[in-house]
């Protein structure tokens, strides 16, 4: 009898884990795998200009504070350059450590509760991330004086 | 009569000899050390021409004759033979015994990723299901031709490389992604859908790559080349992998 027949199977367990698992196919993990080459190579372009404009024009890294920030984000370029970075970063950056996990966690519940912690802090830092470039105000209205910014008209 | 003739017989030994030692990783369970694999060290006198299947040949027959391995041709044909030696994934009857370090214990362990059943011989079927899956034969439509399929040296000349393929399963056991939890095709499945892909004689391409388009197919490799470097008969095994991999790219957009 040939070895791996149900017969041979039953003998010890460390061969059971053998069988392999037909799964569901789509074109998801080719999209994602084209996904990371592209997304890599605008995120190079993203990262190096945002560098670039914050560290190196004008008077460089000293000119970055509250300010500056607030400056940025009123100009909806930066705006959107923000989000651009944030959304491909982190799509890049959990679909990287996706197949991390896939490529290393041995058992299936290791795995779940190690993607279910990957994809809850993506949604955190996605969600808090876009909210805070599309609705930060500098100046907020209401707001106890020894917190707004002395740029703003309110102080 | 010649004067080689007349001089006196040379015999085996007067070929400069060496004491090898080989430390073979061994498994069995019907043993007192049960589920455990331990292992054992053998010291041989072998010659330089000698390769590492000779030396465990010698092993078997002289030492120890529980010692278990799989060999058919022993001449790097047949691809019954892959184990891990020193560290890396080779063909013991295409390793002469002074291409790694003779002066050192050479380790020879089986292959990795597969159920070992004894010793070095471990159980290919995850391998071969695998192989069976990406349909290893030639799919056509229509009628059959009345003459031999032509192909024109240059089709064939496209999937050479990979007819090499002796399914030893030397680089399948050498790629990390496969020994997490042996569900990825592996790299021989793909070198062989590989083969009939890019056969012009050939009309099962778009179901092979469908079938590793799959969630453990091509996209799981991560390149680290180390199925090219354990191959025993050369194949480009990663750059067959990135091929298939652009065909299905090709395909999809």
């Amino acid at each position: 009898m040939a070895y791996g027949t149900s017969a041979v199977a039953k003998v010890d367990a460390p061969r059971s884990p053998y069988v392999r698992r037909r799964t569901t196919r789509g074109n998801y993990e080719l999209y994602s795998w084209v996904f990371m080459r592209a997304s890599g190579v605008v995120l190079i372009v993203l990262i190096f200009g945002h560098l670039f404009v914050n560290l190196m024009v004008g008077e460089g890294v000293h000119a970055i504070d509250f300010g500056f920030v607030a400056g940025k984000w009123a100009n909806p370029l930066w705006q959107v350059w923000d989000l651009l970075m944030l959304w491909l970063a982190m799509i890049h950056g959990t679909n990287g450590v996706r197949t991390i996990i896939n490529d290393y966690a041995q058992k299936d519940l290791t795995r779940g509760v190690l993607k279910s912690l990957l994809y809850l802090a993506f949604v955190i830092v996605v969600v808090l991330g876009t909210l805070v470039i599309f609705t930060f105000d500098p100046c907020p209205v209401n707001a106890p004086e020894h917190l707004i910014a002395s740029f703003c008209p309110a102080r | 009569m010649t004067a080689t003739l007349e001089a006196p017989e040379t015999k085996a030994g007067a070929i400069p000899s060496f004491e090898v030692t080989l430390r073979v990783r061994r498994y069995n369970p019907e043993s007192e050390h049960g589920e455990e694999s331990f292992w054992d060290e053998y010291t041989v006198t072998a010659h330089g021409t000698d390769r590492v299947l000779d030396a465990l040949h010698k092993i078997k027959w002289e030492h120890d004759g529980s010692l278990t391995f799989r060999r058919s041709c022993a001449h790097g044909v047949c691809g019954s033979d892959a184990m891990r030696i020193n560290g890396r994934n080779r063909l013991a009857c295409k390793t002469l015994l002074k291409d790694v370090n003779p002066d050192k214990p050479i380790t020879v362990e089986p292959i990795k990723g597969l159920p070992v059943v004894k010793d070095l011989v471990v159980d290919m079927e995850p391998f071969f299901a695998s192989y069976r899956e990406i349909m290893p034969f030639l799919i056509t439509n229509g009628n059959e031709p009345t003459k031999e399929r032509i192909q024109s040296p240059e089709d064939r000349a496209r999937f050479d490389d990979t007819t090499k393929c002796i399914l030893c399963a030397a680089c399948t056991s050498s790629c990390p992604v496969f020994w997490t939890d042996g569900q990825y095709f592996g790299p021989a499945a793909i070198v062989n859908a590989h083969r009939f892909i890019f056969d012009s004689r050939d009309e099962g391409a778009q179901q092979r790559l469908e079938i590793l388009n799959d969630k453990e197919g091509v996209w799981r490799c991560r390149t680290t080349f180390n199925c090219t470097e354990a191959c025993p008969r050369g194949i480009e095994v990663t750059k067959a992998i990135q091929e298939v991999k652009r065909a299905m790219i090709t395909r999809a957009f």
